[in-house]
């Protein structure tokens, strides 16, 4: 039995769709967060399987997974620190509640 | 052909992301389903190492599953109740997104299994006729400015990471 490419990309469709419906079903801020982390976490292994089947001579899909995780993080910084904020100023971090800006 | 404990590795990982992922979407509680995406991610890290991806898997664990995931772990204790449960989701939002992951993931599937590329070789042979990714290469390509060699992105990283330092100090900070 070999292990080819589909075998490694399935998993990753199950996490991106997973992805999908957590971002449109959860009510919480920071639920929405994680399932975009799912989502971004699918695409750089699609990369990464991509690179190692496709290319095994080059490491181009190495290195731009390497640039998302590094940007996935300070993404993950800022929209913590606004979910942070938004608590102070409202109270809680559900998206029903949060339909105003300042003025 | 692979070997058997690969397929074994393959198949404990694949059903470890699915369950997880599945879980860490409709789980009620907040913290949990914090605790199943850290699964995830570090069951992605053991695919990078299956695919001989060492550095990448090293970053990984490092970056995700250190890193963001205390982030996470912080904003969710200083903004929940430890065991409080989010609030119910309306029948109408849930009938939506299952109805778009589930048409979603099948064109996706179908999509994958036409892909005229797919079976072509096995783990081993791809592993076997690429090259070992030694720590010297990385350090070269993301220190010069040749063809495949990534300096500019490299420097404009390390921008938007200082910008992403700055911004989140003056985003969270008390007035």
């Amino acid at each position: 039995m070999d292990l080819s490419m589909l075998w490694y990309l399935v998993p990753s469709v199950i996490m991106l769709v997973c992805g999908i419906y957590g971002f449109i079903t959860r009510k919480n801020l920071i639920a929405i967060l994680i399932s975009l982390e799912l989502m971004l976490n699918s695409a750089d292994l699609n990369f990464v399987v991509f690179n190692r089947y496709l290319f095994p001579g080059s490491m181009d899909g190495m290195v731009f997974t390497l640039f998302a995780i590094a940007i996935a993080a300070a993404e993950t910084a800022i929209a913590i620190a606004i979910i942070i904020n938004i608590y102070r100023s409202i109270g809680n971090t559900d998206i029903t509640e949060i339909n105003k800006l300042k003025y | 052909m692979d070997s058997v404990g690969n397929i074994i590795v393959y198949f404990v990982v694949a059903i470890a992301i699915v369950v997880f992922s599945i879980k860490a979407v409709t789980t009620r509680k907040i913290l949990r389903s914090a605790t199943y995406l850290l699964f995830v991610l570090l069951s992605t890290a053991v695919i990078y190492f299956q695919l001989g991806y060492q550095f990448l898997g090293a970053v990984q664990i490092a970056v995700y599953a250190g890193g963001i995931m205390v982030l996470f772990v912080f904003a969710i204790l200083l903004t929940h109740k430890p065991n409080d449960a989010t609030g119910i989701i309306d029948s109408h939002r849930r009938a939506i997104g299952g109805t778009v992951a589930v048409a979603g993931g099948v064109l996706l599937l179908l999509a994958l299994f036409f892909m005229p590329l797919l079976h072509g070789m096995s783990l081993t042979e791809c592993i076997a006729s690429g090259q070992q990714i030694t720590m010297k290469e990385i350090g070269d390509a993301f220190t010069g400015s040749d063809r495949f060699q990534y300096l500019l992105p490299f420097e404009a990283i390390s921008v938007l990471l200082l910008a992403c330092i700055i911004g989140g100090v003056t985003i969270a900070r008390k007035e």
